[in-house]
């Protein structure tokens, strides 16, 4: 965002920036074996439209890729995600746009279909977890998160502890990671279940 | 703990929705017509059976959509696939 405004645009900070290195140092304690990471902040719309309508035809030519038309799955455009939250509704990210201008931009889309669009950036933060993600959630997480029934391209809100979520499986395409999308203010608590569970992945003397 | 099928993420563990009481009562045509006894009727005064009871459910912790659900009240067994709120866009 290098633009002539910069000197008065504000920084966002990530709201798990003070458990960074804690994060961080369960990759040495699990000898690898986890990693969790915390992500930039992305551009967030939340988009509600019919899906029996010309409405979601019209938003993949605009992003340019098809809106995952199954539910619970997830599709990537060209600078980021769409998530299909539910049978109207789908959140989408991007990490190129700036989310004022890209909610006015998809409402102005959506509208002209019956929907709406409604930017939503601050909403959710974001934990990235490479390594044996699945393993790991699973001590929060009652999904059967196993690669044959939460296998790249589905993702699903539910419950991580006693925090909702909405997890995401297989960004990065060849690597297995999960993404957890969480509200900023449960994302201590999350982080901190997180951590804590990973103490079970510590390998044991033999 | 029991798993209740949602019609749009499937089954999910209880703790995940929320109970939104007997389905099918409709909002009186002319509210402002009713005595105040059949106003009572339409907001306090629900069915109880021993038996099976078609209820409202909210996913809350999912994709936040309502759903119709028949449950045995004698057993806590969820009897039908539960259908979908006809109205998507609500
Ligand atoms: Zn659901």
């Amino acid at each position: 965002m290098a633009d002539e405004m910069a000197d008065r645009t504000l920084t966002p900070t990530h709201p798990l920036a003070d458990r960074r290195r804690l994060l961080a140092a369960v990759a040495d304690e699990t000898a690898g074996a986890v990693r969790l990471e915390l992500e930039a902040p992305v551009a967030a719309v939340d988009l509600r439209l019919d899906p029996r309508g010309t409405g979601p035809a019209a938003i993949a030519a605009d992003l340019g890729a098809e809106l995952p038309s199954e539910p619970d799955t997830w599709t990537a455009h060209p600078t980021g995600t769409a998530l299909r939250l539910g049978p109207d509704e789908w959140l989408l990210t991007s990490t190129a746009a700036r989310p004022e201008d890209w909610e006015f931009h998809l409402d102005e889309v959506a509208v002209a279909h019956g929907g709406m669009a409604v930017d939503v950036s601050a909403q959710r933060t974001s934990l990235r977890v490479r390594g044996a993600a699945r393993e790991l959630l699973s001590f929060g997480c009652a999904l059967d998160l196993r690669p044959a029934a939460f296998p790249r391209g589905r993702c699903a809100q539910t419950l991580l502890g006693q925090s909702g979520v909405l997890l995401a499986a297989g960004l990065d395409g060849d690597v297995d990671d999960l993404q957890i999308l969480v509200r900023p203010s449960f994302a201590a608590y999350v982080a901190d279940l997180l951590v804590d569970a990973a103490a079970e992945l510590v390998p044991q003397p033999a | 703990m029991q798993l209740i099928t949602c019609p749009w993420c499937g089954p999910r563990e209880e703790i995940e929705f929320s109970y939104g009481g007997q389905a099918g009562v409709a909002y009186p045509e002319h509210p402002a017509s009713l005595t105040d006894e059949q106003w009572a009727h339409f907001v306090f005064f629900r069915d109880n059976p021993k038996g099976p009871f078609a209820e409202r459910w909210s996913h809350n912790a999912g994709c936040r959509r309502w759903f119709t659900a028949v449950r045995d009240t004698r057993t806590y067994r969820f009897l039908s696939s539960p259908t979908s709120n006809p109205e998507l866009t609500s």
